[in-house]
């Protein structure tokens, strides 16, 4: 296999960058392709799981899954003042509060101090703010950090999962996912 | 103020390389000669400044300066010391800078030392260098920079990831780095070369030691990340074919084929263009596998920064350096001179073998890696697991195990088999024996079959190149390649014999239940609750006996409950003995059965795992062999130069 090898066809010399050219357009294709690469959550297509978490701040309801089959689409954000994403997503969320949705807060592990000081800062989208201080609620929604957004609709079924904060781009995505669940 | 001087010595740095790769192509031209002598200091001080920004990030991580965005993210006032440090390159940002630092380094390192090459294959060399570390630089400074501030500064961190705090993952990404990015001078080497047309047995010699220093590491990189995610995971299983492992398998084939060309180039000066190109291919390889656990792009258990943005700037700077490369590979490898020549059964030959196999399973890992990708495209998820990766490697490793336990019998040039056949007859019988016993044992699946039967074959044949010689007066090298084949010999063992004999449990017991697992006697004993300083957990008493009258030892898994970031993990306990280890994971508290009051059961997992320990082991040979070979190396290169400088002094005392 020696004696013939010792000078390589003139197109075996250039196999590797034909190679690395279609890795190169194949990648392009994954990356550029609106797919969604999310991971579809178990919660998806379930009732919201029970439960009635205690108000966050003086003078605002807290939470309790029952408020939300109220036959109209909802967003659930869990979220933290200590949670930097958190910061990211605030504009959207107003953009969202602004549209007419509403927005339910979970807030994890927090002070009262802290969340008053966060929603001045940041602005306050929520009608109702539970308090979740052991993170059980959290647990249970199969969430796995802060900040993550459910859509549920009308009947409390929770429809779609975002994971990580909301993003500009994002906010169009999830109005037409809360039509859908108006249907 | 910490973390803006480590910026502006990162902008400093990018600069720099700038101007080395300015002033090394100006320095090929010959007007511009006089600017290449300043290449070499550029290349110290821009290895220097950008470790100054590395140690920077460690200090603003070890003081848990949450001002700077990427500590908040990554970090947390309560953990532990050591971890505070991994945590600087335990992300995204920190990563790429520890990458960059690596490459400066090395580039720095070998402008200080090595002399060699011709002066002008050197240049090109550097420039090269500095070409590839720009990008990096530029994606670091402009696409993730680590330095950011946060205004305010929160309270409290975010937490690494409970799963990363654990002292062997600490350091299991730095030495993967080192491995990864030290192919990188292999790649400038190539590069230089075909800039200059310099291949030959001094190109090899030169990039040699490079090559071997980053396999070492590749090889204890992935040794220690595949015990990790075997004891940490909880799964009981060492290897998963994950996107990320194959990541680091495939600049590690790449860098083993690369090793043993290399050597024939450096002792035959034959297989000129397919070293070069394999230079090339290994850092490519690295880059390749870094872009695809980076963008995202591919669903993996270690998949951390997800950012499509990212991956599109990683993928631009791959479309640059690696089509680059490879169209200069194309234009110029066409005019590499053609090398010596060799008879089919030669030494030569056997090495080629070895190449084109771990060619073929390079290729193997990377479709199977990037197959879910062509699917999804043709609008289906699949994922891709050990059922393919298993038999199609199995199909290029087995005949190069055979060539492995041959060809280092062989010599260069020409020779037959009947002069090396005498010495295989052990081997061969050894072969044909464990298969014999494996058959009378029964249910055996092939591949472990094979890999039981070639492990006491290639183990014998692997030290049959020390026969005939005075071991003291042995090369070093030579003593390399022995134990390192030998540390395969063992791994492939260890492999094999986990796969056929494993045996597991899961059940669920009561405190006093005994359970057996293979030759083991479990019980449990106790289950209390212990805290440790970031986490609480379950931790299990198991008494444990070999055998009916062996002693008992204590074993003590733990159900972890991080509080920052929540999560659970299992901390499994292994107990290892010369013949396998004992393998526990504690689960949570058994589910009550048909709703009668049944708590109190614990679910237990337990693996006996015969020769399981020889994996690593093994692999830790291996890294040894390739230790060895690099001192043996190092060492003549030293004295070489030691005798060239006697030689020139005495000729000067003699005034000729």
């Amino acid at each position: 296999m020696s004696e013939d090898r010792g000078k390589a066809p003139r197109w075996a010399i250039w196999l590797p960058l034909a190679l690395f050219a279609g890795f190169l357009a194949l990648v392009m294709a994954g990356l550029f392709r609106p797919a969604d690469r999310n991971v579809s959550s178990a919660l998806v297509g379930k009732a919201m799981p029970r439960f009635d978490l205690p108000a966050a701040l003086p003078g605002r309801p807290g939470l309790d899954s029952r408020a939300l089959a109220t036959g109209k689409p909802h967003l659930v954000n869990i979220f933290a003042s200590w949670c930097v994403p958190c910061r990211v997503e605030a504009p959207q969320l107003g953009e969202l509060a602004r549209a007419g949705v509403p927005i339910q807060g979970i807030s994890v592990r927090d002070t009262t101090e802290n969340l008053q000081a966060f929603l001045a800062e940041h602005g306050d989208p929520f009608q109702r703010i539970g308090a979740d201080d052991d993170g059980k609620v959290q647990l249970a929604l199969g969430s796995s950090g802060v900040p993550e957004t459910y859509v549920v609709d009308g009947k409390g079924t929770i429809v779609y999962q975002h994971i990580g904060e909301i993003r500009p781009e994002h906010v169009g995505f999830l109005l037409e996912k809360l039509k859908d669940a108006e249907q | 103020m910490i973390a803006e001087l480590g910026l502006a010595a990162l902008w400093m740095a990018a600069a720099l390389a700038a101007l080395q790769l300015l002033f090394g192509s100006l320095g090929l031209t010959a007007r511009g000669q006089v600017l290449g002598q300043a290449v070499r200091p550029v290349a110290i001080v821009q290895g220097l400044l950008a470790l100054l920004a590395f140690l920077c990030l460690v200090y603003v991580f070890a003081v848990t300066d949450l001002s700077v965005r990427l500590v908040a993210l990554n970090s947390h006032s309560m953990k532990p010391l050591v971890f505070k440090i991994a945590g600087s390159w335990g992300n995204h940002e920190g990563s790429m800078l520890l990458w960059v630092t690596v490459m400066g380094m090395a580039g720095g390192f070998v402008a200080l030392v090595e002399r060699r090459l011709p002066e002008r294959t050197m240049l090109a060399t550097l420039a090269g260098q500095a070409f590839v570390s720009l990008g990096f630089y530029a994606f670091l400074l402009l696409a993730s920079n680590p330095f950011e501030r946060l205004s305010p500064a929160p309270v409290e961190g975010n937490g690494l990831n409970p799963l990363l705090q654990d002292l062997g993952l600490a350091f299991h990404p730095p030495t993967l780095y080192l491995g990864y990015v030290g192919l990188s001078i292999a790649f400038s080497f190539a590069i230089g070369a075909l800039v200059t047309r310099e291949v030959g047995p001094p190109f090899a010699r030169a990039m040699r030691p490079w090559v071997l220093a980053a396999w070492i590491f590749l090889t204890v990189g992935i040794a220690a990340g595949s015990y990790w995610a075997y004891y940490e995971l909880g799964w009981g299983g060492w290897w998963f074919w994950d996107p990320v492992e194959n990541a680091s398998l495939m600049p590690w084939l790449a860098a083993t084929a690369l090793l043993h060309s290399c050597s024939v180039l450096a002792a035959r000066n034959a297989l000129r263009a397919w070293t070069v190109m394999l230079g090339v291919v290994a850092f490519s390889m690295s880059m390749i596998g870094t872009f695809l656990v980076r963008s995202g792009i591919l669903t993996s258990v270690h998949a951390f920064a997800v950012d499509p943005e990212r991956g599109t700037f990683i993928l631009a700077l791959l479309a640059i350096y690696i089509g680059g490369a490879l169209t200069l590979f194309g234009l110029r490898a066409s005019t590499v001179s053609e090398g010596e020549r060799f008879a089919p059964i030669s030494r030569e030959s056997a090495l080629v073998f070895n190449n084109v196999m771990l060619s073929a399973i390079l290729g193997i890992v990377l479709f199977g890696t990037l197959y879910p990708l062509v699917a999804e495209s043709m609008g289906a998820k699949v994922s891709v697991g050990p059922p393919y990766f298993n038999p199609m490697s199995a199909i290029f490793a087995v005949p190069m195990l055979v060539v492995l336990a041959v060809g280092p019998l062989l010599r260069w040039r020409r020779d037959t088999f009947a002069r090396v056949g005498k010495g295989l007859v052990i081997p061969a019988m050894l072969v044909v024996t464990g298969a014999i016993a494996l058959v009378v044992i029964g249910g055996v699946s092939l591949l472990p079959f094979l890999g039981l039967a070639l492990a006491l074959g290639l183990a014998w044949a692997s030290v049959l190149p020390l026969k005939g010689r005075n071991l003291r007066r042995t090369p070093l090298p030579i003593w390399g390649m022995v134990v390192a084949h030998f540390g395969i010999a063992v791994s492939l063992f260890g492999m094999s014999s986990e796969s056929a004999f494993s045996v597991e449990k899961l059940v669920a017991v009561r405190i006093g239940d005994i359970v057996e697992v293979g030759p083991w006697g479990v019980k449990l004993d106790t289950v209390e609750p212990v805290a440790g300083p970031n986490w609480t957990a379950l931790e299990a008493r198991l008494l444990v006996r070999y055998g009916t009258n062996g002693k008992v030892t204590r074993m003590l898994p733990q159900s972890r409950s991080f509080w920052a970031p929540p999560q659970q993990t299992s901390e499994s306990a292994l107990l290892t003995r010369w013949n396998g280890q004992l393998y526990a994971v504690l689960g949570g508290e058994a589910p009550r059965a048909n709703g009668t009051d049944a708590d109190g059961r614990w679910q237990l997992r337990l693996w006996w795992k015969p020769f399981a320990p020889l994996i690593w082991l093994g692999g830790l040979l291996v890294a040894l062999g390739g230790l060895l070979a690099l001192v043996g190396h190092v060492a003549s290169d030293l004295r070489r130069i030691v005798a060239r400088g006697k030689i020139a002094y005495r000729r000067e005392r003699q005034g000729r």
